[in-house]
């Protein structure tokens, strides 16, 4: 099979490469853009550790081929810092309040409740269970990253209020 | 977990899609959300020359709300079933449904059209649509035609659609007003299929029943429908366990799987009764 002439949007860059239309998302942005937060837990679909922001989406990388995603917009947990490279709110609210302890499904974790903050920025306890029910962690039994998301929301929305 | 190579087409109208599907035959197969199909070809148990991603045709999209009925675009993904405040209004029970469909990113991709199409028994959606009695669009060679969900349905994986034709739109009347409604699941853990689900509908002195998972199509039955109409809840149940035939899996053997079976059904129309008025 030939290979396909990829263009997609990564973290705010454009960036391109060539890849068999039936590569995995994951394997692209791991292999040929060396884009590692990602990672891959159980590539079956089940484990959401290489969940990236697909067009507003969360999507798991390892159940769309790279023509799927071609022309579109990804952000992956490299995406989620500041501006000035530290670590943004979601990142710094994973680590006071101890939402990992192996810290290998923490990028999934991490990109999927942004978009979960983002469509809903005040969600109750059982509204982030819910909405991250697509990620396993082996280690935590989830407490603390709950705890975390939580800290998050409370903070972007105190820095919302503040900017008003 | 790398799947057999295959040449990528991205249509931007359902002509040109199914003139490929015309052209290659059983070689192609069309793509949705892929949530079914990609896991089945990284597994080598799916394998096509030619696939065809139907994202970028506009005409599969969208979700419209009339007086007696709504249509639903093929590709509309669970996510967006579940956010559509009018479909919300107008058909609750699809909502309470989708919920239910595997985890939060296998929604935003996987879509209706793909659901109902597939023909997996342990697809939520099929059982669904025909409770609704759902009318299913189907585009091909010859034109477009509507299949009844009721009727689209022949054995595992095998539907009434053609292999030249795709399913382009879904039409679901609108339930009258004070209908109760319900879908009730059981699963093993989150994004499991069914080991036992009942779509129940009741109003107006009508009433609907179908089940997931628990024969190799879902189970629509005329005579549980009938029963539950006339408040024979004990008569549906067992209409319904009589025409179920569930099989020995990993979910549990036969006899726990009809008990299963009646439970959720007794628990889905419990609250379909509690909500209709």
């Amino acid at each position: 099979m030939s290979k396909m002439h990829v263009k997609m949007t990564v973290n705010g860059k454009e960036v391109e490469g060539l890849a068999e239309p039936r590569t995995l998302l994951i394997h692209f942005l791991r292999e040929n853009l060396n884009i590692t937060g990602p990672h891959i837990g159980c590539e079956t679909s089940h484990c959401g550790a290489c969940t990236v922001d697909l067009d507003g989406k969360s999507v798991k990388s390892c159940t769309v081929f790279v023509a799927q995603a071609q022309g579109k917009e990804l952000t992956t947990v490299e995406g989620l810092v500041n501006e000035d490279g530290s670590l943004g709110v979601l990142q710094e609210m994973f680590r006071e309040h101890h939402g990992l302890q192996c810290g290998f499904c923490t990028p999934g974790m991490i990109t999927r409740a942004h978009r979960l903050l983002q469509e809903n920025p005040n969600p109750t306890e059982e509204e982030i269970r819910f909405g991250m029910a697509g990620n396993i962690c082996r280690c935590t039994g989830y407490q603390n990253i709950v705890k975390s998301i939580a800290a998050a929301a409370d903070t972007l929305n105190a820095q919302k209020e503040a900017a008003e | 977990m790398i799947p057999a190579g295959f040449e990528y087409y991205r249509p931007s109208d359902i002509t040109s899609a199914v003139s490929i599907l015309q052209e290659h035959g059983d070689e192609a197969r069309v793509i949705a959300g892929g949530h079914s199909l990609i896991p089945m070809m990284k597994l080598r148990m799916a394998d096509m020359g030619h696939l065809i991603d139907l994202q970028d045709i506009d005409a599969l999209k969208g979700i419209e709300i009339g007086s007696d009925a709504v249509t639903i675009g093929a590709m509309v993904t669970q996510h967006e079933l579940i956010t559509h405040e009018g479909l919300s209004n107008a058909v609750p029970l699809i909502k309470e449904a989708a919920l239910l469909i595997a985890d939060p990113q296998v929604r935003y991709m996987g879509t209706v059209g793909g659901n109902v199409a597939n023909g997996d028994p342990g697809n939520d959606m099929p059982g669904l649509m025909q409770c609704l009695n759902a009318r299913f669009e189907l585009s091909g060679p010859d034109g477009v035609r509507e299949v009844a969900a009721r009727e689209f349905y022949e054995a595992a994986y095998f539907t009434a659609r053609e292999d030249e034709e795709i399913l382009t739109r879904i039409t679901i009347p609108v339930p009258a007003g004070g209908t109760g409604y319900a879908y009730e699941k059981q699963k093993r853990k989150i994004g499991d299929y069914a080991t036992a689900a009942a779509a129940v509908m009741i109003g107006g002195g009508t009433a609907s029943v179908a089940m997931t998972n628990l024969a190799d199509t879902p189970i629509w039955s005329d005579a549980a429908g009938a029963a539950l109409a006339a408040g024979d809840v004990d008569g549906c149940v067992s209409a319904m366990m009589g025409a179920i035939d569930p099989v020995a899996d990993n979910r549990g053997p036969i006899e726990f799987k009809k008990h299963v079976a009646a439970v959720i059904l007794r628990r889905a129309i419990a609250r379909a009764q509690s909500r209709a008025s």
